[in-house]
């Protein structure tokens, strides 16, 4: 984190990259109109500044400049509304069908996560939960049904670039495929109680070998929702 | 030099400038009317969400609720807005006996509706249908039952709708019913004017600017009288 | 030529020997209402910013005792230690005490009181009555509010914005009364506005003076009147959103308790279907008194006032369209949030051509940088980042990033603060001399002014930097996350902004409250301006004028070839044209 450039964490997720790209564009855009209106604005403070003999020019206006300066931000602003849509339809929208299924769901003050177990599924036997933790395969597709208990919470997981609020009452859609392995944090992004500040998770990403001994290590009905394990530590990545 | 009229402190009176031709209270009336329309907005607009919106079940009105006894009820507050017409028709002919006549039996109408709505809230209460839902074993509860509608997943009432049916309908009908009783009080108000003679002819302003209200709270209820309690 | 500005005491009262109480308490004149919410609101304002220094202290050092906090009762800072639930309320609390307690009073409470009725010609607003009521509804509403500090549980701790099912079950945060009496509290605001909306509209319509037409009225004029529809109908909103979720906490009702059937994302809908018409009530009068303002200190007419006019009523109309933007990642149907940002990318074009207006104002201007001036020149290059950075935010993927982290903290603080905040000190500072006959400190004034400039960009610029390190909002200890902790020196250094930030507000305070009692007399018009209000006296007397003034031309005559002062009050005729060959005149506007 630099004062003097600023940049967005490491990014670990398939999406990502173009959310980045996008914002990084917008950095551009605005900040050319910044630097050309702030600067003009200071020109004229200077340049226009009252000396004595000074007048002003009677202008009331130019209606090309209206229509100009109308017409040119609203190409641009709605050219990028349409050109930021279908990231936002592949993200939001078209949930993969062939994900590997997961349950979340936030609770004051923790994150629930419901694996389907090895065969894959969700709702069979050998399913289990671990509270605050999220492990996952390199490279694999995972989509999630996010649900809370109580009151409005925000899964956020920041090197994804992922952010979903959970409602109660509701099952809410989505996905991600983690790309770089590494261990980092998940938040909760929407206030949801005193202990809103504390409902941390972790999110492993393996290697598909590190998970598979992960779960061989979990998938016992009893060890279900015991206190966790941490696996053997993966090469880490700095936050 | 300036030849324009002296200011006059009470800005009603003053001369302006393109006015929409309306006298000032009147507009006033209409732009409160307008919020009032917003306000009830937000209530019956979640009321149509919520109940249109879910995928349960929710009670059938006329299960619930009297229709016969709130459809004549209905008919009394129309009724009264008819009266409302007959009393500002009276008073800008210049007929006083007229005008008091009707302002009263506008102000009987009105609190009829009031009556017989704390008659109807009474009742439901007691029979078990109160703002939180229905009260488990009680009569209505088991009529509302009976009487469901299926929905999409088809079967019996879901307690979370019937909820809130409770919720919706008594906040509806409230708020109505207090903007009613409002109503009722300023018409008192203005036929205790009325009956010391502080209407004339050409004085009419504030017996037009009630009128305005007590029609717009009788619409408010035809509206809501149809979407709740008819459909 | 002459006009009707000689200082004549009204002679036509019929209100006589009125006592102190009626005159200056319970007061049906339009001035002292807006002096009322003047004092009132800038005492909110203080309490929002005290509200906002405790918060920046529990981030900028997490774990220290707050200095004095020997004070802090034990359920809220044990020893001075910020428990989290109080941070909760703290967030919650300076929220809601700035959006509805300072800003909106200050800048329609009292400019749209003061202003209107004398920048139209009138005698008073068109319900003088209506007009007091509103102004002390406003007492029970600011009591109610703080009271919740005061009760078992303390005070509202969801939010300003106070999502559902958070805010309907106690059991959610421990807060129960505080709870309530803020939907009480707001409740009855909402009435105070709404009857406010109600006076400035009828006014607006109906008192213009003889040749006040409507594209004769300043934009301070016309961005207060669209405000106060803006207002007459989103309020309303607001308050059966409000009494839903009281009745929901209190009678046992639903609306918004999935638990049992309600719908939470109901609470948002409602919530921000009024609160985005919200934001433009915030910014609308800003941009009025800019525009008034900068024109004056340019000397020079509002370039494209048409424009201005058009815009401000398209901002107002588009406001009712974007609303989803703020419930993006809500779960709503996100094949929705595309049409939304649609419209909220369109809504940046409004107030991008006045920003090049205003620019275009004083290009080729006469600039004479007073202290309001100054301010209003703030607004516009704080205006431009706070708008700019609402695109990143409107453009749905990088919303998923950046919801509900600082950098929407750094945006809406840039348009609130550093726009609408700036506006109104430049509207205190150029309308003091109306209202108080004495002029403030120009020395002070421009101190204050650079202080705040400052150290404002130092609290709030380095935000959108913590937002995107992906630090969130409303939370009260960042150290609790690895990823967080080396944004810690940013948060200090914000932090340590922030206190100065609120120490240069001392020259503000004291400059305005010397000015009232030891300030130089101000003659009529020290700005040399064009408003109506320029030609009576300062303070104007009750039906400030003697005689109904006869409009001539638009406000913003300065610099006129023709005219003998670089300024032209709308009450004189503008010059005579020179003759055109063949002997006609150029047409008069």
């Amino acid at each position: 984190m630099n004062w003097w450039y600023p940049t967005l964490p490491p990014n670990a997720s398939s999406f990502g990259g173009e959310i980045d790209s996008l914002f990084y564009i917008i950095l551009y855009i605005t900040g050319a109109v910044f630097f050309i209106t702030e600067i003009a604005l200071v020109w004229f403070l200077l340049k226009y500044r009252h000396r004595e003999g000074r007048k002003a020019v009677y202008i009331e206006g130019n209606t090309t400049a209206e229509i100009v300066w109308t017409a040119i931000p609203a190409l641009i602003v709605v050219a990028l509304g349409l050109f930021s849509q279908p990231l936002w339809s592949r993200i939001k929208v078209d949930i993969p069908a062939d994900a590997i299924p997961l349950r979340i769901t936030g609770k004051q003050f923790e994150w629930h996560i419901k694996y389907p177990g090895p065969d894959g599924r969700l709702d069979t036997g050998d399913d289990f939960t671990r509270r605050g933790e999220l492990h996952v395969v390199v490279n694999r597709t995972y989509s999630f049904a996010l649900g809370s208990e109580d009151v409005i919470h925000s899964f956020f997981i920041p090197v994804f670039r992922l952010k979903q609020d959970a409602l109660p009452g509701t099952s809410i859609p989505g996905w991600f495929r983690a790309t770089e392995t590494g261990q980092w944090e998940i938040a909760c992004a929407e206030l949801c109680g005193l202990g809103h500040y504390r409902m941390r998770g972790r999110v492993w990403v393996h290697t598909q070998e590190e998970f598979d001994q992960w779960q061989a290590s979990q998938a016992r009905p009893a060890a279900a929702d015991t206190t966790a394990t941490p696996p053997p530590p993966t090469r880490r990545r700095a936050p | 030099m300036a030849h324009a009229a002296t200011v006059h402190p009470h800005p009603e009176h003053a001369p302006g400038q393109g006015q929409v031709g309306v006298y000032t209270q009147k507009l006033g009336m209409w732009i409160f009317l307008c919020s009032e329309v917003m306000f009830f907005t937000a209530l019956i607009g979640s009321y149509i969400i919520l109940r249109w919106g879910s995928v349960e079940v929710w009670p059938r009105p006329q299960s619930v609720l009297n229709i016969p006894l709130t459809a004549f009820n209905t008919f009394i507050l129309i009724c009264s807005s008819v009266s409302m017409v007959k009393a500002f028709a009276a008073i800008t002919h210049g007929d006083q006996a007229g005008l008091k006549k009707w302002l009263v039996v506008t102000c009987f109408g009105g609190a009829f509706f009031v009556g017989v709505q704390a008659y109807e809230y009474w009742h439901l209460s007691h029979e078990g249908f109160v703002p939180g839902g229905f009260v488990e074993g009680s009569e209505l509860f088991r009529r509302a039952l009976e009487g469901h509608i299926a929905g999409a997943t088809g079967g019996t009432i879901v307690p979370a709708a019937a909820n809130l049916f409770g919720s919706t309908f008594y906040t509806m009908t409230g708020f109505h019913g207090f903007h009613v009783t409002c109503g009722v009080v300023c018409m008192i108000w203005v036929t205790i004017k009325a009956f010391r003679g502080g209407y004339t002819q050409t004085g009419y302003h504030g017996v037009e600017v009630v009128g305005l209200y007590w029609h717009f709270v009788d619409l408010v209820w035809i509206i809501l009288f149809t979407i709740v309690y008819l459909f | 030529m002459s006009t009707a500005a000689a200082p004549v005491a009204a002679t036509h009262h019929e209100h006589h020997e009125m006592s102190f109480v009626r005159k200056y308490i319970f007061s049906t004149d339009h001035k002292i209402i807006g002096i009322q919410f003047l004092f009132l609101s800038l005492f909110f304002l203080l309490v929002g910013g005290l509200l906002a220094m405790t918060i920046r202290w529990q981030l900028g050092f997490p774990g220290r005792p707050l200095p004095m906090g020997g004070l802090f009762p034990q359920t809220m800072a044990p020893n001075g230690m910020i428990l989290p639930e109080f941070y909760n309320a703290l967030v919650t609390m300076h929220g809601t005490f700035m959006v509805f307690f300072a800003i909106m009073p200050l800048l329609v409470g009292v400019f749209a009181n003061y202003l209107i009725p004398l920048k139209i010609g009138a005698p008073d607003m068109a319900f003088p009555s209506l007009n007091m009521w509103s102004f002390w509804l406003m007492i029970p509403a600011g009591a109610l509010m703080v009271a919740g500090f005061f009760v078992e549980g303390g005070a509202s701790a969801a939010g300003w914005t106070g999502y559902a099912p958070l805010s309907a079950d106690q059991e959610y945060t421990g807060v129960s009364t505080g709870q309530v009496l803020w939907c009480l509290s707001l409740i009855v605001f909402a009435l105070s506005s709404l009857l406010g909306s109600l006076n400035y509209i009828t006014t607006v319509i109906n008192l213009r003076a003889p040749g006040m037409t409507w594209f004769r009225m300043p934009l301070s004029v016309w961005a207060l009147f669209i405000t106060a529809i803006l207002g007459l109908l989103a309020i309303p909103i607001l308050a059966g959103a409000l009494i839903m979720l009281m009745f929901d906490q209190t009678i046992g009702t639903h609306f918004f308790l999935s638990a049992s059937g309600g719908q939470p994302l109901l609470w948002q809908h409602l919530f921000w279907f009024f609160g985005h018409p919200e934001v433009y009530i915030l910014i609308l009068p800003a941009m009025g008194i800019t525009s008034d303002v900068i024109a004056n200190g340019s000397r020079k007419p509002i370039f494209g006032y048409h424009s201005m006019v058009y815009a401000i009523i398209g901002i107002a109309f588009l406001g009712w369209v974007v609303w989803g933007h703020h419930m993006f990642q809500s779960g709503m149907n996100p094949r929705l949030g595309t049409t939304f940002m649609i419209s909220t990318m369109v809504i940046a074009v409004p107030s991008a051509v006045k920003v090049f207006n205003w620019l275009g104002t004083m290009w080729k201007g006469d600039l004479h940088l007073h202290t309001p001036m100054l301010n209003a020149v703030a607004f516009v290059a704080m205006f431009i980042i706070g708008g700019l950075s609402g695109i990143f935010m409107a453009n749905t993927p990088v919303d998923i990033y950046i919801h509900d982290t600082y950098f929407i903290v750094a945006h809406l603080h840039y348009v609130l603060f550093g726009g609408s905040l700036f506006a109104i000190f430049a509207g205190i500072y150029f309308w003091f001399p109306k209202m108080f006959g004495k002029l403030m400190n120009e020395t002070l004034g421009k101190v204050h002014f650079w202080l705040t400039f400052v150290f404002y960009n130092l609290v709030f610029f380095p935000m959108h930097l913590l937002g995107m390190g992906g630090h969130m909002r409303r939370i009260y200890d960042p150290n609790q996350y690895e990823f967080l902790q080396p944004l810690a020196p940013m948060n200090k250094f914000v932090s340590i902004s922030a206190f100065l930030l609120g120490l240069s507000q001392l020259p503000f305070m004291v400059n305005f409250l010397w000015s009232l009692f030891k300030g130089k007399k101000a003659d009529i018009n020290p700005w040399r301006d064009n408003g109506l209000e320029w030609t009576v006296p300062s303070p104007p007397p009750h039906g400030n004028f003697a005689h109904t003034p006869t409009v001539y031309h638009g406000p913003y005559e300065f610099s006129h070839p023709q005219a003998a002062e670089d300024f032209l009050p709308q009450n004189q005729p503008l010059p005579a044209a020179p003759l055109q060959p063949g002997g006609a005149r150029q047409e008069t506007r």
